[in-house]
């Protein structure tokens, strides 16, 4: 049965594939639906959902459009998700490389200092990276991947340190590559798998602290966030909950969704190795 | 001798990554009161299914069909198993009834509660007795396996001891409730030769002491010809040849019996030989 | 069965490998002596294993330290900008001040400098409130250590308690309904679920207040404040401890699931054991293990999330008090909070590093002579 195949059968895979492909929609089609600036004033302020079908989600204090912020929040937070992710991803897998397979003082100093970044909360990090650097979407970014990257780098040196045992790199050695490139050339690509399979937690982590960040204020204050609309709405929270409940919602949908495909791509890959 | 145990025609299929495989194929078998059994047989030829049917420990997945007779009365409690259908008389219980000793010590034992502890809670949940009670009797139970220091072996996590001592612990809880049949599902094949031997003769000493039935599972035909009465073999799920130890190791009938006491070289033949005149 | 968690063999991890079987192979039947002193085999590991882990740790936060250093360098401004901007003065002054604070030193004198005061605990002076940044914080410290404690143990007893509860019955309704419900619950955002509450709870049905720690002013004493300060902390602790209770219960029920595979488990049940018995003497208690490994992952993640939770409950903790450093930009408070919250990560870990040799009875065993 091909991986697509098994992948479709199950149900969580199927729902969170599904949550995943309307987000997308949604971010990529936010300039589509709601062209100009979604800050910009649409209606009168306060406007409970459901009531004006121009706009069917209503509007926040200053009279902006929720749909319209919504859908734009989209872009931001799956933006923020993945680019955090990647280089949260990619740092670890390097460092976690660079520890397991060259060992010794390197090694022992690599694991201390990561072990520093585990410490240190991670979200008490991030909190400080965007206060003393300032807040837009590329610092966010860097915030969040200094606390994510060290699970990645745990996982990455345990599987290189297994896999430089094996024939191949003993082979690569005697041929006379260089260290760093039996490194990264012949070892980094094998020990990928398992660190990829901590992708979608990593990712749901990511949204869920930009979330976090813009509730504070520390986003990018150029752009919608889904964080930034529940903290406006923090304020009318007695006259119009729906401001604050609506963007928590889509919250929760697009993190499950991520969660289920994650889940789904986990389980087609296990039974696809362990059958082969 | 009266009859403990009564298979009749059974069958065992395992489902497994969508395809069938049968372990066990029509399979007839009596078990006396008393009586050591062996079962021989190489991998996949259905000897651990078997033992794992008569204990009611096959999984889920697996098809059965055919029936266990398990002959004394035996009050079944909660028994809501999947598998209680196999027994048309009574259902007998693992541990009260049925004394089953694993092959690979390490795995069958806890590793995070004392070993003590282990054989107690048979005890507890069989003989009804007080906890205190209950570790008096598992003491005296690693007396008779013969465990050094039984006081303090009570205390003993699983990772402390040898493997031949943990085997003599499994040994121990499988009997602390007094079984009427001693299962042995290659209880020594993990085992260095010299515990092996040790842990034969302590099965051998048990059982004789104690009146169980042993149902004794192997590959290896000479180490079953030591202890067992009966020797039955098996080969692909199917029962290929039954009788006395003497008839069977002497005269085998069938030409695998045969194959397997040929594949016995040099030192053990002799022996055998020598063995099957008690 | 995937189980979300955030960190992997960590150094505070105890380790998977299972010590060598005890050395009487080939000499039948020997007693280990250690057999005898099994009864404070506990003790003894528990203290090998902190010895071990303790030189590690201080290693550790010396790195954080210095990282904290350099992150108070890399600020735009310092100590004296945020003093000259609050008080006024002239270039002279600002030069002054410098000279007075050692601010013009070289960096690694001011290392030094500031590792001494780390040493004496001093952490600086906090410009937005004009006070010690030590003092500052131990007030509100003991805040946030009851939110954190109290949300700790909802999480993991009710977590752990309902993973036992849908992992006795692997594959059942019960089990599913659980799985999907602890996945969404996870996926909630903390302080999203912190409003939702105080809507529910505080405006719409008025069971609780909306914030703070107490009634102000009430005059309250002994009990009676007790009672108000647990009432006022009921919607915090449920926000931040529901989020986790998810974690723990997905721990759990993979855990059970893994362990029911073992054979010690098959042996269990071929000795008639009552599955009750089963469930909880055997399965649920050797899948708590790596529970009470992720507690102390948990303490860095928890630190973190009762920022959110206790900005949104208006709770004076140490969380809030980081949220008002990053909106005066203190930036010394900020890092000074960094630093204790890693010093209190560091000690959770080693009390979990503890507890862990109580109830894993190879853990150290090696080194312990067992």
């Amino acid at each position: 049965m091909s991986p697509l195949r098994r992948f479709l059968r199950t149900p969580e895979a199927i729902a969170g594939a599904v949550f995943l492909a309307a987000l997308f929609a949604v971010a990529l089609a936010a300039p589509l639906f709601f062209p100009g600036d979604p800050q910009a004033i649409a209606g009168p302020a306060l406007l409970p959902p459901f009531k004006d079908w121009s706009l069917p989600l209503g509007t926040d204090r200053l009279g902006r459009d929720v749909l319209a912020e919504l859908f734009h929040g989209a872009r931001t937070s799956l933006a923020v998700g993945l680019a955090a992710a990647a280089a949260a991803l990619a740092v670890g897998a390097v460092i976690g490389t660079l520890a397991g397979f060259a060992g010794g003082l390197v090694d022992e100093v690599l694991m201390r200092i990561t072990d520093a970044f585990q410490t240190v909360p991670a979200f008490l990090l991030a909190l400080a990276f965007v206060s003393i650097v300032g807040p837009s979407l590329g610092v966010v970014v860097v915030a969040i991947a200094l606390g994510a990257w060290t699970g990645p780098a745990r996982v990455a040196r345990a599987e290189v340190l297994s896999i430089r045992e094996r024939d191949f790199v003993a082979g690569a050695r005697v041929i006379g590559m260089h260290p760093l490139e039996i490194a990264f050339r012949e070892v980094l690509p094998n020990a990928l798998p398992p660190v990829l399979a901590l992708s979608s937690v990593i990712v749901a982590a990511a949204i869920l602290t930009e979330a976090a960040l813009s509730f504070l204020g520390l986003g990018d204050p150029n752009r919608v966030t889904w964080g930034g609309m529940i903290a406006e709405g923090r304020a009318v929270l007695r006259t119009a909950p729906f401001l604050s409940i609506i963007p928590g919602v889509a919250l929760v949908l697009t993190v499950l969704g991520v969660y289920l495909t994650g889940e789904g791509v986990v389980e087609t890959t296990a039974v696809r190795r362990s059958l082969s | 001798m009266t009859a403990l145990l009564s298979i009749g025609d059974l069958s065992v299929t395992y489902r497994r990554d969508g395809a069938e495989v049968a372990a066990l194929k029509h399979i007839s078998l009596d078990v006396a009161t008393g009586e050591r059994f062996a079962i021989i047989g190489e991998s996949g030829s259905g000897k651990s299914t078997l033992a794992l049917a008569i204990a009611g420990l096959l999984p889920a997945s697996s098809r059965i069909e055919g029936r266990i007779d398990w002959v004394p009365p035996s009050p079944s409690r909660g028994a809501k198993d999947r598998q209680s259908f196999l027994f048309r008389n009574s259902l007998p219980l693992g541990g009260r009834d049925i004394g089953f000793v694993f092959q690979d010590p390490s795995a069958s034992i806890d590793p995070v509660m004392t070993v003590g502890k282990q054989i107690a809670e048979v005890a507890h949940a069989h003989l009804g007795l007080a906890w205190r009670d209950a570790y008096t009797r598992a003491r005296d139970l690693l007396e008779r396996v013969r465990l050094p220091v039984p006081d303090a072996a009570m205390r003993a996590y699983p990772h402390q001891l040898s493997g031949g001592q943990k085997q003599r612990v499994a040994i121990a809880a499988a009997i602390a409730a007094s079984p009427k049949l001693l299962i042995a599902d290659e209880a020594t094949s993990a085992l260095d030769t010299i515990v092996q031997a040790e842990i034969v003769a302590l099965i051998r000493q048990l059982v004789a002491e104690d009146g169980m039935a042993l149902l004794f599972i192997s590959h290896d035909i000479a180490l079953a010809a030591e202890l067992a009465e009966s020797i039955a073999v098996f080969r692909h799920g199917e029962l290929v040849e039954f009788g006395s130890t003497a008839q069977v190791v002497s005269a085998p009938r069938h030409a695998y019996t045969r194959a397997l006491l040929e594949a016995h070289l040099g030192l053990d033949v002799e022996p055998l030989l020598r063995q099957t005149g008690t | 069965m995937w189980v979300l968690s955030f960190g992997y063999e960590s150094s505070f991890a105890p380790p998977s490998v299972l010590p060598d079987i005890s050395p009487t192979r080939g000499v039948p039947n020997a007693a280990p002596k250690t057999w005898l002193s099994c009864q404070c085999c506990a003790m003894t590991r528990a203290l090998i294993l902190l010895r071990r882990r303790l030189v590690g740790s201080i290693f550790v936060l010396l790195i954080v330290v210095v990282g904290t250093f350099l992150l108070l360098e890399a600020a735009p401004g310092d100590a004296v900008d945020a003093y000259i901007v609050s008080t006024g003065g002239d270039a002279g002054m600002i030069e002054l001040l410098r000279h007075r604070w050692g601010l013009d030193q070289l960096e690694l004198t001011r290392l030094a400098n500031y590792l001494w005061a780390l040493l004496h605990l001093d952490l600086g002076q906090s410009v937005t409130f004009s006070r010690p940044i030590r003092d500052v914080i131990l007030e509100r410290l003991p805040t946030t250590l009851l939110l954190m404690g109290s949300a700790t143990a909802l999480s993991f007893g009710l977590g752990s308690a309902l993973g036992i509860y849908a992992g006795a019955r692997p594959g059942s309704f019960r089990d599913r309904f659980l799985s999907i419900g602890s996945l969404a619950l996870y996926a909630v955002p903390g302080f999203w679920l912190g409003l939702v509450l105080i809507i529910v709870f505080a405006v719409d049905l008025r069971w609780f207040p909306i914030g703070g720690i107490e009634s102000i002013a009430s005059g309250k004493t002994g009990l009676d404040r007790a009672a108000d300060i647990a009432r006022h902390l009921v919607l915090p602790v449920s926000a931040l401890g529901f989020i986790y209770l998810a974690l723990y219960l997905r721990m759990m029920r993979a855990g059970m699931a893994e362990v029911w595979r073992q054979d010690f488990v098959l042996a269990a049940r071929a000795r008639g054991l009552s599955r009750q018995r089963i469930v909880l003497a055997h399965v649920a208690r050797n899948a708590l293990l790596p529970l009470v490994t992720m507690l102390g992952l948990q303490s860095a993640q928890m630190l973190g999330g009762s920022v959110v939770i206790e900005s949104v409950f208006s709770v004076p903790g140490l969380g809030r008090l980081a949220q008002e450093a990053v909106a005066a930009r203190d930036t010394p408070l900020l890092l000074g909070i960094i630093l204790v919250s890693a010093v209190l990560v560091v000690i959770v870990n080693l009390l979990v590093d503890i507890a862990y040799a109580f109830l894993d009875p190879r853990v150290g065993a090696s080194e312990a002579g067992a």
